[in-house]
């Protein structure tokens, strides 16, 4: 019921804040939508099907670098791009995906990292494909093919692209939630229960897994997309495993039990760094010490203290 | 990490003195080892995220004594002068760290598999609650090799310090990197350790010369060709 309330007035917030004037909190909320889509793929991995991926960021950064290629071919349609990205992210997800998910635990864990860390390597090295260590440009998007010219770069990001990414946050947890409650979404519940029983149930575990991994993986581009239309740039930085460390902190913080924990996570997270940042330059001090007290004594995250009788289930 | 953090270290003049340093942080191993404690228990997955979390931690803890300029130590590394070997001229300080690393390794080798500490750690490892039961006091024993972990670790990055520089970030890159080695060799396997320390090793270098835009790329396909074809590495037979 709480949470209901709450969730509720949050999303009262989010939908009234660009009203409110206040654009650096406005733009600050823009990284935090592209997160939560992101981190909604993650979960789906982790809390559906129990497995912890360390290389999620290769697909934020996939999804971040074909709107930069795409940029740099003329297409200008947010739209076009979001497409793209989610058809690439699935097309490369699946080999990868067919690799790991034979493994659990550890293994899977530095499995993805260390394609994460490949397609870094790929990003930072070859400086004429990938523009190395400078990145790649990403120009305004045109949205819903309104052109918005007339805007300045601020009154186009508090104003259109804000409610766009919101959007885009709404309908990818209606599709999250549609799955997660599916018999796609229970099964994979079960095989993380319980994976010898899933199978002698008749559920093909490796199946199921492959096919939570590449809805992930397309989760992570869409949100990549989103991620860097309001920076303008496309930088290896994003797929490099600190930023999948990052991912991981955000959903824990946000509670990977709950539903809607990511989207928490990614909010508090980009809130929390802001203002620990100017509080102090040690800010990753602070930021591993809240990691290391939620991993130690809250492993469910914020939504585990707002809402401490929620079973995993949903 | 630990590498970063023996690195940090400005005030050492010679080799000793960066030994010694090494050292002393061992001192750091205990208390650390005491806050993973709790999660021994609980997937690897947040053992590897709480390592996450101390990495975070550190990174600022060396910015906030050491300040983020690199450190160097150039005079170290030209005051043990160079050595022709036929028609090369190696620097000594190079064949100090080679040497080194076997003497290291010897020990390590020698500590595990001949001393009464070495097999309480191999049965520890073969099976917890039987050595438990045996009347291995675990806490102990996790104490002790974690610290000795701290100890090898600051070590190995003091020794590297000469011949580059302390960075910041040094830690990040080689958490990543140490894990590729690990996973490499197999996870457990003391001499896949070493195996996979040497090919990472030589693989870079070979691709420094020949190929530089693959150098980090070689490494993670070697992992991941690893884990894909002998997911438990390739020394998975070797106990310890």
């Amino acid at each position: 019921m709480i949470v209901r309330v709450l969730g509720v007035a949050a999303a009262a917030a989010l939908v009234l804040l660009p009203l409110a004037g206040v654009p650096y909190t406005t733009t600050l909320l823009l990284p935090a939508f592209g997160y939560a889509i992101a981190l909604l793929g993650l979960n789906l991995l982790f809390g559906g099907a129990g497995l912890l991926s360390f290389g999620h960021a290769l697909f934020v950064a996939l999804g971040g670098y074909t709107a930069a290629v795409l940029t740099g071919l003329g297409v200008r349609s947010l739209e076009i791009m979001l497409a793209a990205a989610a058809v690439i992210a699935a097309s490369v997800a699946l080999p990868i995906g067919i690799l790991c998910v034979r493994y659990v635990k550890i293994y899977f864990g530095v499995l993805t990292l260390a394609f994460g860390m490949l397609f870094y390597s790929f990003l930072f090295k070859f400086y004429t494909l990938t523009g190395g260590d400078e990145g790649m440009r990403v120009i305004r998007p045109v949205l819903l093919g309104q052109p918005l010219a007339q805007l300045d770069k601020v009154a186009f990001l508090t104003g259109p692209f804000y409610y766009y990414a919101l959007g885009v946050v709404i309908v990818a947890a209606f599709v999250m939630r549609r799955l997660v409650t599916s018999p796609f979404g229970l099964s994979l519940h079960c095989i993380r229960e319980n994976p010898a029983k899933a199978e002698s149930l008749g559920i093909s575990v490796h199946r199921y897994r492959l096919a939570a991994f590449v809805v992930a993986a397309v989760f992570g581009a869409v949100g990549g997309v989103l991620l860097v239309v309001p920076t303008g740039l496309a930088d290896p930085l994003l797929a490099y495993w600190t930023h999948s460390g990052n991912l991981v902190f955000m959903l824990l913080l946000g509670g990977f039990e709950h539903f809607l924990g990511p989207v928490l996570g990614a909010v508090v997270f980009i809130l929390l760094q802001d203002a620990v940042m100017s509080l102090t330059a040690y800010w990753r001090f602070v930021f591993g010490a809240i990691l290391a007290v939620v991993v130690l004594f809250f492993p469910r995250g914020l939504m585990g203290l707002l809402d401490p009788r929620r079973s995993p289930a949903s | 990490m630990r590498w970063a953090l023996g690195a940090g270290l400005p005030t050492a003049g010679f080799f000793p003195v960066l030994l010694a340093a090494g050292l002393v942080l061992g001192v750091l191993g205990p208390p650390i080892e005491r806050l993973l404690r709790p999660i021994y228990d609980r997937d690897e997955s947040f053992q590897l995220l709480l390592t996450f979390a101390l990495v975070l931690m550190f990174e600022d803890v060396i910015r906030f004594f050491w300040g983020t300029a690199p450190h160097q130590l150039g005079n170290v590394y030209l005051a043990y002068g160079t050595i022709r070997v036929g028609a090369l001229s190696v620097p000594t300080y190079n064949l100090v760290v080679i040497a080194s690393g076997a003497a290291i390794a010897g020990a390590m080798g020698w500590l595990l598999a001949r001393t009464r500490f070495g097999r309480i750690v191999r049965a520890t490892a073969e099976n917890r609650e039987m050595a438990e039961a045996m009347g291995v006091d675990m806490a102990r024993v996790y104490t002790r090799v974690f610290t000795l972990g701290v100890v090898l670790g600051t070590v190995g990055g003091a020794l590297v310090i000469p011949a580059t520089a302390a960075v910041n970030e040094m830690g990040i890159d080689v958490i990543v990197e140490a894990f590729a080695v690990v996973v490499i060799g197999g996870l457990g396997s003391m001499r896949g350790a070493f195996a996979g320390a040497l090919i990472v090793g030589v693989v870079k270098a070979v691709a420094i010369a020949t190929w530089p835009e693959v150098e980090m790329l070689a490494v993670y396909v070697i992992v991941i060709g690893v884990l894909v074809l002998r997911p438990a590495g390739l020394f998975a037979k070797a106990t310890a």
